[in-house]
């Protein structure tokens, strides 16, 4: 079974965001970067059905040279090989932008399933998959807590609303948005880190894809949101924070 | 093209609470750009839904009726919506912001060369157009984002974001649409939905809740929150990361994919607050927050909070209140 991951790299957890000075984004020039959360649950699924059933995992990732990095850990974690689809004007496209370049990038790899997270944590969108999957004419499933492979098909588990689940078959080619927490990831081993820098990684500029459609949306001004409630912040020494707080609950929100 | 589209959304003969407050966002940009507004229900046998639909102010309803259409797929939807938008031509096609949307909504605007300004929070007339306004970041940025170009425009509003109780009525007629559909075309097998194991916490009565986050770092600190919790006399529950490690049960999880709770008091400990998470305890009466980050979303939601480290403020916290009880 050949799979292919799409990941992408995202500023790390608990940055400190500052928005630059265009006021159109934020300022990345002193940012870390790591793996998109969801991605790194769709890769891990990814080396678990190749553990299962053989094959290759391809991960596939568009974004400008700091990419290489997210790249050589899926390498260490298990990934065959490595497609880097090499670009700086991510933050000009929307997602149809995207998903065609990623589109013209794998059309001629033939992969049985591609995988990605169910949606990123700095844009959150959640439809370069699903828009993948369209530009591909192969069917999808989104927000995956399972995946049974069979030849020639899938069993997916879809995760719905308030505790709701469904299993959806369908056939192969296909792809699925994986949802965190499908399994526990797994860490890169020395081994691991070690054979990455021998892997494959098939560079491709994005100038050398088909041009993508001008972006049909555009964001006009990042902002700090607004608060819808007034916070009583407390503050002093935690035991005197402490304090304070029992006294709110005793005598203002009265659950003491 | 002109006109708006609602797209409702609804399970074993109910409609979805968030189809109506799609519903008031498309009347919304109705009043707003002075255009028809429309709304669509899909499905097979659509009868009994029809009746409440006529009884909102908007200009015509459809009910987008196929035998293919009785379980929800992508290829199904997206096949018979793409229909009605193009036999519609509406400016404006407006959805709730669903786990079904997700799944379907971004391949259908695909087909008309669009993407979807998907989970809005908000929007407002600007000049000849609109203005809407979406989280980046886990909450952390708000975006106004603009789509000057071409339409149609698809958009899909976030829990809670609109208020159903503004809907207007009215009477509307509401009229069959029948799509051109074979079997062929739908290429995925759903089975029916189902739920794990039944629930033996019902968060849904607590009226106090001690809720914890990544903020706690192992499993090892949990029973510093437990005691908490105990003190306080409330249930202890989680964000998603908390249950999808194992350190708590699925079902004590709040938020979108887990449980929704408006208790008396709702206490966040080391819980950013990312929008998933919001929408399951927003409506909470009085929400408390201890966080390290003084810039975590949790805090536009907090009416207390303490900026610091949960490690020294939870013991001291638990003392308080047991000092308080005089236990």
């Amino acid at each position: 079974m050949k799979i292919i991951v799409a990941i992408k790299q995202v500023p790390v957890r608990d940055s400190n965001l500052r928005i630059d000075a265009s006021g159109h984004w934020i300022d990345e020039d002193d940012l870390s970067y790591e793996i998109n959360e969801p991605d790194a649950y769709a890769l891990e699924e990814a080396l678990q059905l190749k553990e299962k059933h053989g094959g290759e995992v391809v991960a596939l990732l568009a974004g400008p040279e700091r990419g290489s990095q997210t790249i050589r850990e899926a390498l260490a974690k298990g990934a065959d090989r490595a497609i880097h689809i090499e670009c700086d004007d991510l933050a000009s496209l929307d997602t149809l932008g995207i998903a065609n370049r990623l589109a013209a990038a794998i059309k001629d790899e033939k992969a049985d399933l591609i995988l990605t997270g169910l949606q990123s944590d700095d844009l959150g969108l959640g439809q370069t998959g699903v828009v993948l999957a369209e530009l591909l004419g192969i069917p999808h499933a989104t927000i995956i807590m399972q995946v049974e492979a069979a030849s020639g098909s899938i069993k997916v588990k879809r995760e719905l609303e308030d505790g709701w689940f469904q299993h959806v078959e369908m056939p192969l080619p296909a792809l699925l948005t994986i949802q965190s927490g499908i399994s526990k990831l797994r860490y890169a081993t020395l081994m691991g880190i070690k054979k990455a820098k021998t892997k494959e990684v098939r560079r491709v500029s994005a100038g050398d894809l088909p041009q993508a459609a001008a972006a049909t949306v555009t964001i006009e001004r990042v902002y700090l949101p607004e608060k819808k409630k007034e916070t009583q912040l407390i503050d002093g020494s935690p035991k005197e924070a402490a304090a304070k707080l029992v006294e709110k609950l005793k005598f203002e929100v009265r659950v003491i | 093209m002109s006109g708006i589209l609602v797209v409702l959304e609804h399970r074993g003969g109910a409609y979805n609470r968030m189809s109506w407050e799609a519903l008031a966002a498309g009347q919304q940009i109705a009043s707003a750009s002075g255009q028809p507004l429309s709304a669509a229900i899909v499905g097979n046998d659509l009868e009994a839904l029809s009746g409440e639909l006529a009884s909102k102010k908007l200009d015509k309803g459809y009910r987008v009726e196929h035998a293919l259409l009785k379980d929800y797929t992508a290829d199904g939807y997206v096949l018979a919506l793409e229909q009605l938008v193009k036999k519609l031509e509406p400016e404006f096609v407006v959805l709730p912001h669903t786990y079904q949307v997700r799944d379907f909504a971004p391949r259908l605007a695909a087909r008309f060369g669009q993407v979807l300004l998907a989970d809005l929070i908000g929007l407002r007339k600007d000049g000849d157009n609109f203005v809407f306004v979406r989280q980046l970041f886990q909450g952390k940025l708000n975006a106004d984002y603009r789509h000057p170009g071409s339409r149609p425009c698809f958009l899909s509003v976030q829990a809670g974001a609109f208020r159903a109780e503004s809907l207007e009525a009215g009477s509307a007629s509401v009229e069959s649409f029948a799509p051109q559909l074979d079997a062929s075309s739908i290429r995925s097998k759903p089975d029916a939905p189902f739920r794990e194991a039944a629930q033996t916490v019902d968060l849904g009565s607590a009226p106090i809740i001690v809720s914890v986050g990544r903020g706690i770092k192992e499993q090892d600190n949990l029973p510093m929150v437990e005691e908490l919790a105990q003190a306080l006399g409330g249930e202890i529950a989680a964000s998603r990361p908390i249950c999808d490690n194992g350190w708590l049960p699925m079902e004590r999880q709040v938020g979108s994919s887990g449980q929704t709770v408006s208790p008396k008091l709702y206490l966040a400990i080391g819980i950013s607050g990312a929008i998933q998470h919001l929408v399951g305890m927003k409506g909470s009466k009085t929400v408390v927050a201890i966080n390290k980050d003084e810039n975590a979303p949790i805090f536009e939601v907090a009416d207390y909070g303490i900026v610091g480290d949960l490690f020294d403020i939870v013991p001291a916290l638990t003392e308080a209140v047991k000092k308080a009880k005089g236990a």
